[in-house]
């Protein structure tokens, strides 16, 4: 049979993976680009979400998405803030921070006002224990929006543990303690670079 | 084997179950069986990759030469597993969402590669469709059983958070079973393990029992 002598012919091999992978190849890329579009605008849309979890109703009138700067914050890793306009004034600016937490990093999202008061924290992504440490999440407790209404100066930033005003939680004190020391390090941080992230001073912003 | 769907769907739910007596895919079946609907989502995920992997490799076995079929074989489900990956992300976010960790887990799943090894390279596609839902319905039982039986002592609930995976109208299946927090083992990596055993054993005393009468 002549397929039979085909298959078996040492070019044969070769060339049905190098047929096989470009094959793969091909469909990776049709695939790629027809969902591109598609998934950067679901991300976006989860995006929007967490902004205006973070956002007191009608805080903004702007679409903070469009809004955003990177600012160089000294440490090597620019800082994506989202400024939220009211009437053209920025009135707060949205960022994320990360925390070290009992199992890796945490991502808090936290919304400043103009005068260093947070208007919200959510926690984006963690790897803490479940049924301890993952009372940071809104799904689980309200805890988080303990910070909401807090400055730098308003509060005892540490764990009740610690001496502090905020909770810990039965048999899990890293991992708040981590989220605590991450929103007090972004208030420090708007401290440090407030004219910045208002964009009030434009000298070291780089526009999308 | 035998290609009639009726030994095939027995093959896979019970006699060889992926799981329960291949004891292939314990990673997953360990990792993500925090809950009952985890586990529901990582079987239905794994069961529709299984399925088109089968039916891919059946087609395509004819011109396969048996000694790169493996690199071949790893190309395809790799590729697959990408596809569903961005597909699901682009066109089924909410669905991604609670689903998209396990997604990527797939291509490691050997349980795949060892389907098509094993059955869909030496098989038609019709047998081989077969196959894949009949495995992938096996590991889906295996898979939800271990989540809800960590999620009942662990966390004292039942199919949490089923509504995301399913649609709001699945939320009936949400039972929480009693207030008390549960052992917190059972949610972490041990009671994993701790569950597969003691439901190994228990499918074994099944067997031998059904042997000996």
């Amino acid at each position: 049979m002549a397929f039979a002598e085909l298959k078996a012919h040492p070019l044969y091999q070769p060339l049905l993976l190098g047929f096989m992978t470009l094959l793969a190849s091909a469909t990776l890329a049709w695939a790629s680009s027809a969902t591109r579009q598609a998934i950067a605008e679901a991300e976006a849309r989860d995006l929007r979400d967490s902004l205006a979890q973070v956002l007191p109703e009608a805080f903004a009138d702007n679409d903070l998405l469009a809004d955003s700067a990177d600012i160089d914050i000294g440490n090597g890793n620019p800082l994506r803030a989202y400024r939220a306009r009211s009437g053209g004034m920025v009135k707060g600016v949205v960022f994320t921070v990360i925390g070290k937490g009992y199992g890796g990093e945490i991502a808090v999202l936290m919304a400043v006002d103009e005068n260093g008061q947070i208007l919200g924290a959510r926690v984006l992504k963690h790897t803490e224990t479940p049924g301890l440490g993952d009372k940071i999440e809104i799904a689980k407790s309200g805890w988080i929006d303990t910070f909401t209404g807090k400055t730098l100066a308003s509060a005892n930033w540490a764990v009740k543990k610690d001496g502090g005003d905020f909770d810990q939680f039965a048999g899990a004190t890293i991992t708040p303690r981590a989220v605590v020391s991450a929103v007090k390090g972004g208030l420090e941080i708007f401290d440090r670079h407030k004219a910045t992230l208002l964009g009030t001073d434009t000298r070291e912003e780089r526009n999308e | 084997m035998s290609t009639s769907i009726k030994t095939l769907v027995k093959d896979g739910v019970w006699d060889n179950n992926v799981v329960l007596a291949q004891m292939i895919g314990l990673c997953p079946a360990a990792a993500v069986t925090t809950s009952g609907t985890n586990g529901l989502g990582m079987g239905l995920a794994t069961t529709a990759v299984l399925v088109i992997a089968n039916v891919l490799v059946a087609l395509v076995r004819n011109i396969i030469s048996p000694q790169v079929r493996i690199p071949v074989f790893v190309v395809l489900i790799a590729s697959l597993v990408t596809v569903v990956d961005m597909l699901l992300n682009a066109w089924l976010h909410e669905l991604y969402k609670v689903l998209g960790l396990f997604i990527a887990l797939i291509v490691v799943n050997c349980a795949i590669l060892g389907r098509v090894e094993a059955f869909a390279s030496k098989n038609g596609v019709w047998p081989a469709f077969v196959d894949g839902l009949a495995m992938g319905l096996g590991f889906t039982i295996a898979l939800t059983l271990i989540g809800l039986i960590r999620e009942f002592l662990g966390s004292g609930t039942l199919f949490a958070q089923a509504s995301q995976l399913l649609g709001a109208s699945f939320a009936f299946l949400e039972i929480r079973v009693h207030e008390n927090g549960g052992a917190l083992l059972m949610i972490l990596p041990p009671g994993a393990f701790a569950v597969l055993g003691f439901l190994l054993a228990g499918k074994r005393l099944l067997d031998t029992r059904g042997n000996t009468a």
